[in-house]
């Protein structure tokens, strides 16, 4: 059993703050893929199309045929620790701090054997599971895992350092409007988050939310997305407290380009959908990268909820998928900003959801208790893309067999 | 002395004290709701371009957004659709001396206490004159309430059946307008009509008899509890928005001490 994490003392102020580090990033091109799988939390390898050698490390030609169609493919993640070590010293400034690291070799029933991460409660010679986590330089690395669940198996150093586990932490909710937050704050309650604050906008409009947030112990905080000052003002209160942000603010109008006749909803979409995203990591980004390593409760995940829709535009809400696919790729410039401090950018893509802008589309439509359960887990695996319920799952399948395809599909030119 | 030499030698010995009838444009401050389906007026917001720093070493600005109608604001003829035919309805169009003019002040403050639907009818108005005469020509007519006083949930007090703020009834903006050709009339709440001014015939008495007839109309208003019923002179101009239905301005009040 791994011993359970203590509730952090309050800090010393008169102790620095340590500073970010993160893992050797350097990877190949075809060690890439392991990162890509890694970012979803699936454990893929290489598979040889041609004599169907499983590959590992990753590489460019088969290591038994000289093959080079390589595809990935999801391996079952069994194996047995054929050796290992214990690392207690380094020149690794990352590793350094945290040592000492515990490092080895499984053989994978698939076949190769595989350099990996050992967690604690592995014994010698063991059936392992694997996984195939992001470390916090963002890269794929695996961790072996007992067999069997252990008593908090979370809480061990190695398994804590590549998720962005809740628990211990303080989390921002950021809009306490949204039909989602009561299951947000439940389920990160429930996670064993430290700390709740949730933003409300406008606090001169009646807010009937109010008491189901309070019942579960959240603070309610004055925060609106498209006015920097509020952003600025919760920055100085809050910004060296916020060690998980989940940025579910949503503005969501039916309507695409003709069909509207001016700008004034899709530059509200925008001004919530995407530069909300821009000003809230303007104002809180800057403090959490630099609480990384700050101890149990460091800054670790900033998630943001988005419409399955950011892939391809669906038309009938035309407008608001393309501030959906803004916020995609300023999603991706700011996990790169990111990237030097080791916080990992999560986001959670969901199909149309069970609320009062869905009501004339057909099910399947993602329950807000859904979308909860979609980010606590993704929390926990430490993931960078999280698909939430079957049609934002099969939109992406689709995507990532043909992008063209598919947005004939969603515009009305398949059957 | 001249007229203006005596106005400003009483503005500089406070014989004449001048008003600020303006709330601050805040990105707080309500704005007007409709149905989620409709559009939406814009907050307040303010963007910072640089303040004496590496966007622009030696100055501070801001860029600024809001719709016409956010804050203390200004309400054209053009607004209304009643109104949209009415010669000179823009704010670009009104003459300037429109703009400046006598103002009176009916105080229904102490029902607007009492009553969150407070109206004012004709009645309170003859009451008013009977007290302080006949409401003159050309004069803007503002409604004191001390909404003003309110702040937060309690400004636009919605509940699920809509806002329940105080107003005109058809009938006082009827008598106002077609009786006594008022200039304008003006209100300490979101809009110049009642909170549930929907539910009256036609909807919206204020905003469609107002500017149906060319009247101007001002809200979100402050400090009107500082004004005397009568005699006062509102310096009232919306800024010069080529075919602006309104916009968001200063009201300053001279008053006689």
């Amino acid at each position: 059993m791994t011993d359970p994490i203590q509730p952090p003392p309050k800090k010393n102020p008169l102790n620095r703050s340590w500073v970010s580090t993160i893992p050797p990033a350097a990877r190949s091109r075809a060690a890439l893929g392991l990162t890509a799988a890694a970012a979803e939390g699936r454990f893929m390898l290489q598979v040889c199309a041609d004599c169907g050698a499983t590959q590992y490390p990753p590489r460019d030609a088969c290591h038994k045929c000289l093959s080079i169609d390589l595809p990935w493919q999801d391996i079952i993640p069994t194996g047995e620790l054929l050796a290992e070590t214990t690392i207690r010293a380094t020149t690794d400034i990352y590793f350094r701090d945290r040592l000492p690291w515990r490092a080895g070799t499984v053989r994978l029933d698939a076949g190769p054997p595989m350099i990996c991460h050992i967690h604690g409660d592995v014994k010698p010679y063991a059936r392992v599971r694997l996984i195939n986590r992001l470390d916090r330089s963002g890269q794929g690395v695996i961790l072996a895992l007992p067999e069997k669940d252990t008593p908090n198996m979370a809480d061990d150093p190695h398994l804590r350092a590549i998720s962005s586990d809740p628990s211990h932490r303080r989390v921002l909710i950021v809009d306490g409007r949204n039909p989602n937050t009561p299951d947000f704050a439940k389920a990160l309650k429930d996670a064993g988050a430290a700390m709740i604050l949730i933003g409300l906008s406008e606090d001169w409009l009646p807010f009937q939310g109010r008491k189901a947030l309070e019942d579960v112990g959240a603070q309610i905080i004055p925060l609106d997305v498209t006015d920097t000052k509020s952003l600025q003002r919760l920055a100085g209160e809050f910004g060296g407290k916020i060690d998980i942000l989940i940025n579910n603010a949503r503005y969501i109008r039916p309507g695409g380009v003709i069909d509207r006749t001016d700008t004034n909803l899709a530059a509200r979409e925008l001004e919530v959908n995407a530069l909300g995203l821009m000003r809230l990591a303007q104002a809180l980004g800057p403090a959490m990268c630099s609480r990384t390593a700050d101890g149990t409760n460091s800054a670790v995940a900033w998630v943001n909820i988005l419409s399955a829709w950011a892939l391809a535009n669906e038309p009938s809400f035309g407008s608001f998928a393309a501030s959906q696919a803004a916020a995609l790729s300023l999603s991706q410039s700011l996990r790169a900003e990111f990237r030097a401090s080791g916080l990992r950018l999560m986001n959670v893509f969901v199909g149309p959801t069970d609320d009062e802008w869905h009501q004339p589309l057909p099910p399947p439509k993602v329950t807000p208790a859904a979308i909860a359960r979609d980010v606590v887990r993704g929390l926990h695996g430490g993931f960078e893309d999280v698909f939430c319920g079957d049609v934002a799952k099969d939109l992406n399948e689709r995507f990532r067999r043909n992008p063209k395809v598919l947005e004939r599909e969603m515009t009305g030119g398949g059957v | 002395m001249s007229t203006l030499a005596n106005l400003a030698s009483n503005i500089a010995d406070g014989s004449v004290k001048v008003v600020d009838l303006t709330h601050t444009l805040d990105p707080d401050f309500p704005v007007i709701i409709l149905p989620p389906e409709f559009g939406q007026c814009a907050r307040f917001r303010m963007e910072e371009v640089s303040a004496y720093d590496h966007r622009g070493p030696g100055w501070k600005w801001h860029n600024i957004s809001m719709n016409e109608h956010t804050g203390t604001h200004f309400d054209a003829p053009s607004h209304w659709i009643s109104g949209r035919d009415v010669p000179m309805g823009a704010v670009d169009e009104i003459p300037a001396d429109k703009l400046v003019g006598p103002v009176v002040v009916i105080d229904c403050s102490e029902g607007a206490a009492q009553d969150d639907d407070f109206e004012l009818t004709p009645q309170i108005i003859e009451a008013f004159e009977a007290e302080h005469g006949r409401i003159p020509e050309d004069a803007w007519v503002l409604m004191r309430t001390d909404w003003s006083k309110r702040s937060g949930a309690a400004y636009l007090n919605m509940a699920s059946d809509g806002p329940h703020s105080p107003g005109p009834t058809p009938d006082a903006i009827r008598l106002l307008v077609e009786d006594r050709n008022i200039r304008g009339f003006g209100t300490e709440t979101v809009g110049t009509d009642a909170g549930q001014g929907a539910h009256y015939t036609p909807p919206y008495p204020a905003h469609y008899i107002l500017h149906g007839a060319g009247k101007y109309g001002l809200q979100c208003m402050c400090n009107l509890d500082q004004l005397p019923p009568t005699g006062a002179m509102l310096v009232a101009p919306p800024l010069k928005i080529k075919g602006g239905t309104g916009s968001p301005l200063r009201v300053l009040a001279l008053v006689e001490n």
